[in-house]
């Protein structure tokens, strides 16, 4: 079986009119099925740059990437399009959901562009796919009838939807209080639980500390790649934020 | 993406933009209301056109001078008009292939009467000119051959001026003056509304044609001649034989032009007709520009679009949208706006044209293959404006798409 990911001296440098910008330099790395990773390092370490080229948004300068098993080298425009219909979910930062549009359309939009063949009932998929996330209630909600937790879950299930073999969040926390990062969190914990390779990029100590591994990036260099070995769970994350609640609400009182 | 979702995504994606979607479609809805109603007006004035020179009466030949020149030269003051009253007779005793031969003399006069007087047209005429003209009496009588002999200063009436000058009565039996001369009313004409060059036809009154000449216009000249062939099938061969008779009678060498012309009804009806054409072509071509113009309108909007709708354009490429669902979706999008402003379009075409039959009484013809022609053409408009929008938005980096602002 071959791993979900696997990259070999991967690259992008940016081509700033003369000047050239090396975003990702060199990495190697695999991923395999049921991994749940997180990437970190400091702002412009090239962690963007990394999720893009891994979600066939972009194309790399230099070094090979095989996806699930595709070599994705020399691949049309349309083909990458497919790529990412079939084989990644995505979840943004800024949620990026369809404005003035129901949860259920939201979610339905990665099956609209489905090519494979594969039978599909959209809304009763994308149904099922928002009830997993916990939205069961919130079909016919639109985007701005939503909280920021609840978009970003709408998110999920739309990265859900298409059975991908791998699902990428870039900084999907970035926008969300701690308690709702945390929800979030428990609950890519529980779909990586039932087996879906997850991928994410957070600035975080105490998100990273969900995953499975993390994997360090310095100037677009992998410079740190190890697991983790004491998981943080949705109750332990919970008993911190109120003790800090509490003591930031003593602090309040003392002044 | 599946051809079958195509109309779906595009309709939702413009419902969730009603007054924008609407404001776009503006252009081409007037584009194509327009082109159809200024059509219908222009056929419309065509139909009239036909039907009230068919009233004319039928077979009608018209003999009139004819201001003709010699190799560039005017044959001098004596040869403007050489139609007369002999003229007249000498068609009424030869041309066998003419039913009937009026000649008729006109002159603009004051009429003094009843309620006062009124400025019309005097048509001196012999008893046949009913008949060419196919004309009716409401009330009272024509005049007989022996008034047309004995110079009988009898007149009828049009509906306009026994309006005027007899308001509300029956003026068959009352008495006017035309220059001093008392005339004795005999006969109402039915009315007859505008000719096609919308003159009021029933403003005139009508006597013999040797009292209007010899009483009132002093003689000379007459100004034209109607005369009816015996069936339509002879009216060429009726003009023919006219134009021998007149030339004889004119005394004209073979070299000579003819000093009057003869013409038929139809070739009137043709030549008012082509008018109108050429009227009804040059509305149409008008019209066109402003579908064009709204074609352009949807270009414009399309386009501040694709900029607006840049994210969008991202997200969908993000979960798998190739450039050419992109592309279909919003050229899918612009042939929408297009065809609905058609639709909207040809509604209001409808809607204008029952207005101006039923309040303002113009006449219009609308004509079922210019509807379907404007409705294609705003269809065409929608694919020709929306491609350029369409194809920028598929060309978008989904990257640089999802990180528009
Ligand atoms: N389209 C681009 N053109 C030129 N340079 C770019 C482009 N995108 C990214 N870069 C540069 O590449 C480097 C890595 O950028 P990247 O977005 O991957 O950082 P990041 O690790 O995601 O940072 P952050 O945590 O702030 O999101 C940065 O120095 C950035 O300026
Ligand atoms: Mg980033």
């Amino acid at each position: 079986m071959h791993p979900v990911i696997d990259t070999r001296g991967l690259s992008k440098t940016y081509q700033m009119g003369r000047v050239e910008v090396p975003a990702l330099r060199d990495a190697t790395f695999t991923v395999e099925r049921g991994e749940f990773v997180a990437i970190m390092g400091a702002s412009g370490s090239g962690k963007s740059t990394l999720m893009n080229l891994l979600g066939c948004l972009d194309t790399p300068t230099a070094g090979e990437y095989h996806l699930d098993g595709i070599n994705t080298a020399g691949l049309s425009r349309n083909a990458y399009a497919d790529i990412r219909n079939r084989k990644i979910g995505f979840v943004f930062q800024g949620f990026n959901l369809l404005a003035r549009t129901s949860a259920l359309e939201n979610v339905e939009l990665p099956l609209l562009y489905d090519r494979s063949g594969r039978e599909f009932d959209p809304p009763k998929a994308a149904q099922s796919a928002l009830e997993l996330v916990g939205l069961g209630d919130r079909l016919t909600h639109e985007s701005n009838q939503l909280s920021g937790g609840e978009q970003q879950r709408v998110a999920i299930a739309r990265a859900l939807v298409n059975e991908p073999a791998l699902v990428l969040a870039d900084e999907p926390t970035g926008n969300l209080d701690s308690r709702t990062s945390v929800e979030i969190m428990f609950m890519l914990q529980g779909l990586n639980a039932q087996g879906i390779t997850i991928l994410l990029v957070t600035h975080e100590q105490d998100i990273s500390l969900f995953t499975k591994r993390i994997v360090r990036l310095h100037d677009g260099r992998i410079i740190k790649d190890e697991p983790v070995h004491h998981r943080t769970t949705r109750e332990e994350a919970m008993a911190q934020l109120d003790a800090r609640g509490q003591s930031l609400g003593e602090g309040r009182d003392g002044s | 993406m599946k051809w079958s979702s195509l109309p779906k995504v595009a309709v939702r994606s413009l419902l969730k933009n009603k007054m924008r979607s609407l404001l776009t479609s503006l252009g081409i809805i007037i584009g194509v209301g327009a082109v159809i109603i200024m059509v219908a007006i222009g056929e419309g004035s065509q139909v009239a056109i036909a039907e009230t020179i068919n009233s004319l009466g039928t077979n009608m030949i018209m003999i009139r001078p004819s201001f003709s020149r010699m190799g560039g030269v005017s044959r001098g003051a004596g040869s403007h008009n050489r139609l007369t009253m002999d003229d007249a007779e000498t068609l009424k005793s030869e041309a066998t292939l003419c039913r009937w031969v009026s000649p008729v003399v006109s002159s603009g006069d004051q009429v003094i009467g009843g309620a006062g007087n009124w400025n019309t047209s005097i048509m001196g005429v012999d008893v046949d000119y009913l008949s060419i003209r196919a004309w009716e009496l409401t009330s009272g009588e024509f005049f007989t051959e022996r008034d047309v002999r004995a110079r009988a200063k009898v007149a009828v009436l049009g509906k306009t001026v026994a309006d005027e000058l007899f308001p509300g009565q029956d003026p068959v039996g009352e008495r006017l003056r035309i220059r001093n001369t008392p005339f004795m009313v005999i006969g109402l004409l039915t009315e007859k509304g505008e000719d096609a060059m919308g003159r009021d036809e029933d403003d005139v009154v009508m006597a013999p044609s040797t009292t209007v000449f010899y009483r009132l216009s002093g003689g000379g000249r007459i100004h034209m001649i109607v005369a009816s062939a015996v069936s339509p099938d002879s009216l060429e061969a009726a003009q023919e034989q006219i134009i021998g008779l007149m030339r004889t009678a004119h005394k004209l060498a073979p070299a000579e032009d003819d000093d009057f012309a003869v013409n038929t009804q139809t070739e009137i009806v043709e030549r008012a007709s082509e008018t109108a054409q050429v009227m009804t072509v040059l509305l149409g071509s008008i019209a066109a520009v402003s579908l064009l113009v709204g074609g352009i309108g949807i270009m414009n909007i399309m386009l501040v679009s694709v900029t607006e709708r840049t994210r969008e354009i991202g997200i969908r490429m993000s979960v798998g949208g190739r450039g050419s669902d992109i592309l279909l979706q919003f050229l899918a999008e612009a042939i929408l706006l297009s065809l609905v402003g058609g639709i909207i379009g040809i509604l209001l075409a409808f809607g204008i044209a029952y207005a101006l039959e039923h309040i303002w009484h113009i006449r219009t013809v609308i004509d079922p293959a210019m509807t379907v022609l404007a409705f294609s053409f705003s269809g065409v408009v929608g694919v020709f404006f929306g491609l350029y929008p369409a194809r920028k938005a598929a060309a978008l980096n989904p990257i640089d798409a999802l990180r528009h602002e």
